[in-house]
């Protein structure tokens, strides 16, 4: 029942260079996610990707 | 015997003498989110901490910390819902409960999916307008497994006491790690997806028409609250006195699960933009996501006069321990490189729910 209204969904990339974490915007909020699968946000991105449901921009590079 | 030595003979029968309740913040102690949150129409956390309301119903409600507690208890707070727009037609498929959620490795005690399975208990003091017969749940989310049972509200608008026993299931061992296991469910509003079949006083697996079977409708009036608090989850047969705790011990139990950030330092990379980190008070339970709470006069740079935080860019870092943030400052006169603190409680949180 999590069913985040995401609007909009961007990798961010850490001080490494590697992808660490999703920008989203959800219901007007920005919201930093990190790609930790035990994250509850995440796990929802993950859920709405995999339907098909949401696409995830390209980082800045 | 006197009670006293009845408590200890009961206590020492089944259970630890403390940290005895499973549940965080039962006495609803701790609001870091706020104290109140109105127009409240969907799913999330509201009020007390480590209490999720979700829901789909068409009802709106105001979420509150409130004062209203049962009388002569040593309880200060309460979790209510106001019903401001009412859920006037229950839809078949609708579900709204409060719930609380429990990592697996805080439940090994229970030898939960063993042949020594441990039954548990609820007690909790329950305030509802609304009197008739209400459900409890119990999910294992690690076996799609669930029991419910029944308790009655009798009188409108008065607290009322409730204790209720779930018998140890042999079936189905909860994980020993950070992610959720059990979830207790308070419902409120169950369409008949929810309450067609038999309702399920023993472990089985998940049935939906099986989990809150004679519940009633909660919210059907814009005159009806509900109010609970001293919710005790503990192991055995009986209830015992609820175990409180200090303000102090509940909100670090709080933190690993929500946290706000009240200071971070870092340095500027713009004109407008800095990159500051913060060690959090508490290990989250897992890395949290983070999210700007407060834009008034939020980031004071050394040397400078302060300037807003306007918004949230990236999270560039965020782990069990800290989190790295790039934010935008109203300040244009940044140079790259200097020094930057953000010094205003409650900026950002930090949260790792389950």
């Amino acid at each position: 029942m999590e069913e985040l209204n995401i609007t909009s969904a961007k990798y961010v990339r850490g001080l490494s260079g590697e992808l660490v974490s999703v920008m989203i915007v959800v219901d007007g909020e920005t919201m930093g996610v990190p790609m930790d699968p035990a994250n509850r946000h995440y796990a929802e991105i993950q859920r709405q990707v995999e339907a098909g449901d949401l696409t995830i921009a390209d980082a800045d590079d | 015997m006197s009670k006293a030595a009845e408590l200890a003979a009961l206590i020492g029968s089944q259970t630890a003498l403390s940290n005895r309740n499973l549940i965080i913040n039962g006495a609803m102690q701790v609001a870091q989110r706020g104290t109140s949150t109105s127009s409240v129409t969907g799913n999330g956390y509201h009020a007390c901490d480590r209490w999720k309301f979700d829901t789909t119903d068409e009802s709106t409600l105001t979420i509150s910390q409130a004062t209203d507690v049962p009388s002569g208890k040593g309880f200060a707070n309460s979790f209510k819902m106001d019903v401001t727009v009412a859920e006037s037609s229950v839809a078949s498929d609708d579900q709204t409960f409060l719930n609380h959620r429990i990592e697996g490795q805080n439940l090994q005690q229970l030898k939960k999916g063993t042949s020594s399975a441990e039954s548990v208990t609820v007690s909790f003091y329950v305030k509802s307008t609304k009197t008739g017969t209400f459900c409890l749940e119990l999910e294992d989310k690690d076996n799609s497994r669930h029991i419910s049972k029944q308790y009655s509200v009798s009188a409108s608008d008065t607290w009322e006491f409730k204790t209720i026993t779930f018998d140890g299931d042999t079936t189905g061992t909860l994980d020993n790690d950070n992610g959720e296991s059990l979830r207790l469910k308070f419902w409120l509003v169950a369409g008949s997806d929810f309450t067609s079949g038999t309702l399920a006083t023993s472990w089985a697996s998940i049935t939906n028409a099986n989990a809150a079977v004679g519940q009633v409708n909660a919210f059907d009036s814009t005159s009806n609250n509900w109010l609970i608090t001293g919710i005790q989850l503990e192991v055995g047969e009986q209830a015992t006195p609820f175990e409180h705790r200090s303000f102090a011990d509940e909100l670090i139990k709080c933190q690993r699960y929500f946290e706000l950030i009240g200071y971070a330092l870092g340095r500027a990379v713009s004109t407008t933009q800095a990159e500051v980190n913060s060690a959090f008070k508490v290990d989250k339970r897992a890395a949290p996501t983070i999210t700007l709470k407060e834009t008034s006069s939020a980031i004071a740079e050394f040397l400078r006069s302060a300037a807003n935080i306007t918004s949230l860019d990236s999270t560039y870092n965020s782990q069990t321990t800290h989190c790295g943030n790039r934010l935008t400052s109203s300040d244009t006169g940044m140079n790259s490189g200097e020094l930057v603190s953000v010094i205003k409680p409650d900026s950002l949180a930090a949260d790792a729910e389950l």
